[in-house]
């Protein structure tokens, strides 16, 4: 297999492409702008066959394409931060409607202050949509799982949207060697999407229908229902993947050196890398440390969290987002996994990187410290205490 | 697999396409106008609605009286998901299978729908979008909108001692539906049947968003009575208060006149309890003879005498 020597964004829209979205909708929004130029490139020269819809606002992009996959096409749309939050309305819409619309999520902060650069506070505003959530760690899971995301969101049993998660600009405008998907891997991969229902004078359906309190309940039931069916898929689609492709970034988690670890360490995204970094040098050093990845936010996959770490004693959960009035929100999930099990470990949270924060080994080596000397705590990581004080 | 989809009852096939047996009140403007657009349309549309009255008393689980493909998915989104239905037509070679027709109220299109109604009338998508105009948030118990007329009592533009009603004129819609350099523009009435029909089958043979704005008294909200929900219409259209008329390519091309000598404005408003207000002190008058200006000048605009 060769690589390609390419930015994320390019990466994800050439992937995207192979996909055969019918529709796509776009409206720009830094750093997002290069996925959305790139595949109106691919249309304009002709190499992607598709409606491609220049929107007047994010809440129109998420709408055309809510509109667009009724019909029964296959529809993909992108965006970032307060575009995201513009979205929200139709995201969870677009989920209640049980339509497999493919979204990137480009992570970056939420204004105010105005912050263009990366954290995860964004998606993490949506975990309740109904939206499955993925975080790519690197450039080529970034591309790799836009594939995936398809197979998952239009599998019959499943039919809910996908929203694929990369850190802004770590990986969106960062330069890696990635091995691109073939057109006709692709179609070996995917099948072309088949909605059994879909709007068409053919089979007059009513959707979007008001609910009351006789039966709206059971739509949500039915999502929550669906979200556990859609851990086993994701693991299947991720196997499928490693199959056809040779490649295995996870399923619904990856661990790494995590089977004799006494301390490991949780995160999302491309904060992974740099954590795998440090556990090489610490375990060099006769540390007994690992990093577990989640990869899907939503479904969470807490049977195989809690698998994965039932033997640790130290866990610490770093994270780019924060539920202001509670703290890190996937340390808060985390310490759920273990809620009723006969062994609780220490688990510490630790925010950090949030607002494009530089994240170094430093950063991460403070972290580890940290967790080793106090108990149950949760703590900004790498403030700028002259800030602080003033 | 769970799904939110509803068939329409099958009983009902031969009949017209928005069933029988919705919800919608006594003498209800809207309902009377969204049958005649369907029953123009011909089944062979998707339809998409607007948050408000019309998507409430049509589609209460587990029923719905559309007979053919409707959707409604929020209130601001009518025309962006319209859009999205058109693209996906085009992108899945099914361009003939349907029209595609965008619904909403006149809050729903004027208010919080007009970025989504602009961006879809200036991308050129080929879509009539109807405004079912009851001049407020009805759904919701009377509010104003943008499309609420001067003086109008709401619940949210109440009569008081500071108060006159609405302080507001009247958007201009169609204008700005026109300003976008579309095709079809045009105005209608519940009053006159027929001339919805007309025009919805004209839009429907041109190609482009076309905008229709259909004058549809909501009997509740301006506290009318219900049985006289055309005569009320009627003398909207009469007095020169609602103007009726077609723009095509920006130009206008066809109005409906009104009688001379034209019909006084006080015959209209001394109708319906949200005006009652202006007909109780002397000082009333002079706000009743603001309104008959705005009906002089719409008289004089669009060459309606």
């Amino acid at each position: 297999m060769s690589t390609t020597f390419i930015e994320g964004s390019i990466a994800v829209a050439k992937t995207v492409g192979v996909c055969r979205p019918q529709v796509i909708s776009a409206y720009p929004i830094t750093p997002q702008t290069h996925i959305v130029e790139h595949l109106s490139e691919l249309v304009a020269n002709g190499e992607l066959k598709c409606e491609y819809v220049n929107v007047e606002s994010e809440h129109s992009a998420a709408s055309v394409v809510l509109g667009a996959s009724a019909t029964g096409a296959r529809t993909y749309t992108a965006t970032t931060s307060q575009g995201f939050l513009l979205m929200i309305e139709v995201l969870f819409n677009i989920a209640g409607m049980r339509l497999p619309i493919v979204m990137t999520c480009v992570n970056r902060a939420v204004s105010a202050p105005i912050n263009i650069w990366n954290d995860q506070q964004d998606s993490l505003t949506a975990r309740d949509s109904g939206w499955i959530q993925l975080y790519a760690e690197d450039n080529q899971e970034a591309s790799d799982m836009h594939l995936q995301a398809f197979k998952i969101a239009e599998n019959k049993d499943i039919m809910l949207p996908v929203m694929v998660c990369m850190d802004g600009f770590i990986l969106t405008h960062s330069f890696d060697p990635i091995e691109l998907i073939t057109q006709e891997q692709a179609d070996k991969f995917l099948s072309p999407f088949t909605p059994q229902y879909y709007l068409t004078p053919k089979n007059p359906l009513s959707f979007g229908t008001m609910v009351g309190p006789d039966g709206y309940m059971e739509t949500r039931y039915f999502i929550e229902k669906t979200m556990q069916v859609s851990l086993q898929v994701i693991s299947d689609v991720a196997a499928d993947f490693h199959n056809q492709f040779g490649r295995f970034q996870g399923g619904l988690i990856d661990t790494y050196k995590v089977e004799d670890a006494s301390l490991v360490l949780v995160a999302m995204g491309s904060i992974i890398g740099t954590i795998k970094d440090i556990v090489d040098e610490l375990r060099a050093k006769g540390q007994k440390i690992g990093v577990l990845k989640v990869r899907s936010y939503r479904p969470f996959p807490k049977d195989e969290i809690y698998k994965a770490l039932s033997h640790v004693r130290e866990i610490a959960v770093v994270e780019k987002a924060v539920s202001l009035g509670y703290g890190g929100i996937l340390a808060n999930e985390i310490k759920s996994v273990f809620y009723g099990k006969p062994k609780t470990p220490k688990i510490n949270g630790y925010i950090l990187g949030l607002g494009g924060r530089d994240i170094t080994i430093d950063t991460i080596h403070q972290v580890i410290k940290d967790s080793v000397n106090v108990l149950s705590e949760e703590k900004f990581i790498g403030l700028n205490e002259a800030l602080i004080k003033r | 697999m769970a799904t939110t989809t509803l068939t329409a009852p099958t009983e009902h096939a031969c009949g017209p396409l928005l069933a029988a047996g919705h919800t919608a009140c006594t003498g209800c403007g809207e309902a009377l106008a969204a049958k005649l657009v369907l029953g123009a349309a011909g089944s062979n549309i998707i339809v998409t609605s607007a948050t408000g009255c019309l998507e409430v008393f049509t589609t209460r689980f587990p029923q719905s009286s559309w007979e053919v493909p409707f959707i409604h998915s929020l209130f601001e989104n009518s025309a962006a998901v319209a859009s999205g239905i058109e693209a996906a037509l085009k992108a899945l070679g099914r361009q003939n299978e349907a029209k595609v027709i965008a619904q909403g109220g006149d809050g729903g299109t004027a208010d919080i729908g007009l970025q989504a109604l602009s961006g879809m009338l200036e991308r050129g998508h080929d879509i009539l979008y109807v405004c079912y105009d009851n001049e407020a948030y009805m759904n919701t118990g009377v509010q104003r909108s943008g499309l609420t007329p001067f003086d109008c009592m709401t619940t949210t533009s109440p009569y008081g001692e500071y108060s006159w009603g609405n302080k507001h004129n009247k958007k201009d819609m169609p204008g700005i539906a026109a300003a976008h350099g579309i095709p079809y523009v045009a105005t209608a009435s519940v009053a006159f049947p027929k001339d919805i029909e007309n025009k919805v089958k004209k839009a429907l043979t041109i190609t482009g968003p076309k905008y229709l704005q259909i004058h549809s008294p909501c009997p509740l909200g301006w506290r009318s009575n219900p049985q006289l929900t055309i005569k009320v219409a009627k003398l909207a259209v009469e007095t020169g208060l609602y103007p009726i008329f077609e723009i095509e390519n920006g130009k206008v091309t066809k109005v409906r006149k009104v009688k001379t000598p034209k019909t006084p404005v006080e015959e209209y408003l001394k109708i319906q309890g949200r005006f009652a207000h202006l007909f109780k002190s002397a000082e009333a008058k002079e706000e009743i003879q603001k309104i008959q200006e705005i009906a002089d000048r719409n008289i004089e605009k669009y060459g309606l005498a």
